[in-house]
């Protein structure tokens, strides 16, 4: 019988040194830690987030995919900045950084937007590292045009699978949408070859998720991600703060889930009635806490950083 | 027909792909935080030995391949076909060159092998990893000759040519890596 840790005791000790860092990280930068609940009546619409559902009572719960939802409705009662540390699941992500259950580490910043916000993971990141790091930042349009010498927003469909095609030997990509031929190339046409701390931003609009439109130009979301060595580490927005373009984007989430015969999930009511009271202007975001353990340990599988596997 | 979901995949699993039987080496699960989730799949094809990369849609379903690796003994060869015998049930297949391959110059009457049924018919054959074989030609034995280094070019009994040490003489018997085709030691009588 096999009782024992997945993870060397020297990396559960490394993890609980990190845990303390980030929160006095925080204490001392103004930002409340918070708890929020693991088991909610509604979850993410996302269509490329499952849910993990609970049955129980005659009625339906979701653990949580991310703490997003309930740590908006705190920032709407005005509970200022914010950050907690908890887990999070989704239904069938398993393989070398995938585990169903993982940790996170989720914050959101009154009155910065996404740029101020990375800003603020640097530090944090050279806070926890042992050695020295530096960060470079590139927009997702000048991603794809310096890695594949190919412009995404004047690329037609066609064009976009051809080059799945070719730069990812054995895919079909003839039923491939827009959105799914840019994720097949940024993870595996593009990504393995990012070195270093790399942030991605202005992701597509339609890639926006919880983020709101660039002002200065409507094709792009104030969304980022954190690269290191390829590995995705963290994603992040200036927070979309209007009830009605939210609700909008739930349902348009909605309708492609039907398109894809994915279950129709019922739209979280309580948070838009938050926005709707008023969420002042901010940005936040969720950084992988088993991947960080991963490269600030210099690992290479999450199996090696998880306490116990499932 | 039985299928696999993405989900199942792992190392081993025998599949379909393009028409032909392929088993799985490596599963790699890729996906994008807030995107569409790939597996990104290394396989053999278990006809032509190729090896090859493919992706799929996580949550795809692929045809299972009706393939079965089964313990064999290996009777005779009749030019065309090398045939062989299940051990327990006595019922016999037959082989053709393209499924016997390289392993035909292991292959000795009564050894036991590998046979991998495709629809219940022969589609590749693997030897044992070791084969004990004599040698029936090779140039005339240097007496002496024990530590010092250098080799010479033996035929054995299969058929099969391999490099033996010098000192190694007609009728010796000697032990041999299939995988790598390279001499391990000679096999006392």
């Amino acid at each position: 019988m096999n009782w024992q840790p997945a993870a060397e005791l020297d990396v559960i000790r490394q993890r609980a040194r990190v845990y303390s860092q980030v929160r006095s990280f925080f204490n001392t930068r103004g930002c409340l830690e918070v708890d929020t609940p693991l088991l909610m009546p509604t979850t993410s619409t996302d269509i490329n987030i499952a849910s993990i559902s609970v049955a129980g009572n005659n009625r339906v719960r979701y653990l949580q995919t991310s703490p997003e939802y309930a740590m908006k409705r705190l920032l709407a009662t005005g509970s200022g900045s914010i950050f907690q540390i908890c887990h999070a699941f989704r239904q069938g992500e398993a393989g070398r950084l995938h585990n169903p259950e993982f940790s996170l580490l989720e914050w959101y910043r009154c009155g910065y937007d996404y740029h101020a916000l990375m800003d603020e993971i640097e530090l944090l990141i050279t806070t926890l590292s042992l050695s020295r790091c530096s960060f470079s930042r590139i927009s997702y349009r000048e991603l794809f045009r310096q890695s594949l010498q190919l412009d995404i927003e004047a690329a037609l469909l066609e064009e976009l699978r051809e080059q799945c095609s070719q730069q990812v030997p054995g895919t079909d990509a003839s039923g491939l949408d827009r959105d799914q031929c840019l994720d097949l190339l940024l993870a595996m046409a593009i990504a393995p070859g990012l070195q270093g701390y790399l942030f991605v931003y202005d992701y597509p609009i339609s890639q926006a998720a919880l983020a709101r439109a660039n002002p200065n130009d409507s094709s792009v979301a104030e969304r980022f991600e954190l690269f290191h060595n390829g590995i995705e580490l963290a994603n992040g927005f200036s927070e979309l703060t209007d009830a009605a373009q939210q609700r909008a984007r739930f349902e348009q989430d909605n309708q492609a889930r039907l398109e894809r015969r994915l279950p129709q999930l019922e739209i979280d009511e309580r948070l838009l009635a938050a926005l709707e009271a008023g969420l002042e202007d901010c940005a936040g975001v969720a950084l992988g806490l088993d991947r960080l353990l991963m490269i600030l340990l210099d690992l290479d599988s999450i199996d090696q950083v998880l306490t116990f596997r499932d | 027909m039985a299928s696999y979901s993405t989900n199942e995949f792992r190392s081993g699993l025998k599949i379909m792909i393009d028409g032909d039987p392929c088993a799985i080496i490596e599963n790699e699960f890729v996906k994008p935080g807030k995107g569409q989730a790939f597996n990104r799949v290394r396989i053999r094809n278990l006809k032509t030995g190729r090896v090859l990369d493919k992706t799929f849609k996580s949550g795809e379903s692929v045809d299972a391949a009706d393939v079965i690796d089964t313990e064999m003994q290996y009777l005779y060869s009749d030019g065309e076909f090398w045939h062989f015998m299940d051990p327990q049930t006595y019922e016999q297949q037959a082989a053709d060159a393209a499924a016997v391959g390289d392993a035909g110059q292991w292959l000795k009457a009564q050894d036991s092998c590998e046979v991998t049924l495709y629809n219940g018919s022969p589609i590749s054959v693997t030897p044992p990893n070791f084969v004990e074989l004599e040698i029936t030609d090779t140039d005339p034995g240097l007496k002496g000759d024990t530590a010092q280094g250098g080799t010479k070019p033996a035929t054995l009994e299969t058929g099969a040519v391999v490099k033996v040490p010098l000192f190694l003489e007609i009728g010796e018997v000697v032990r041999v890596d299939t995988r790598s085709g390279e001499y391990m030691s000679r096999v006392k009588k």
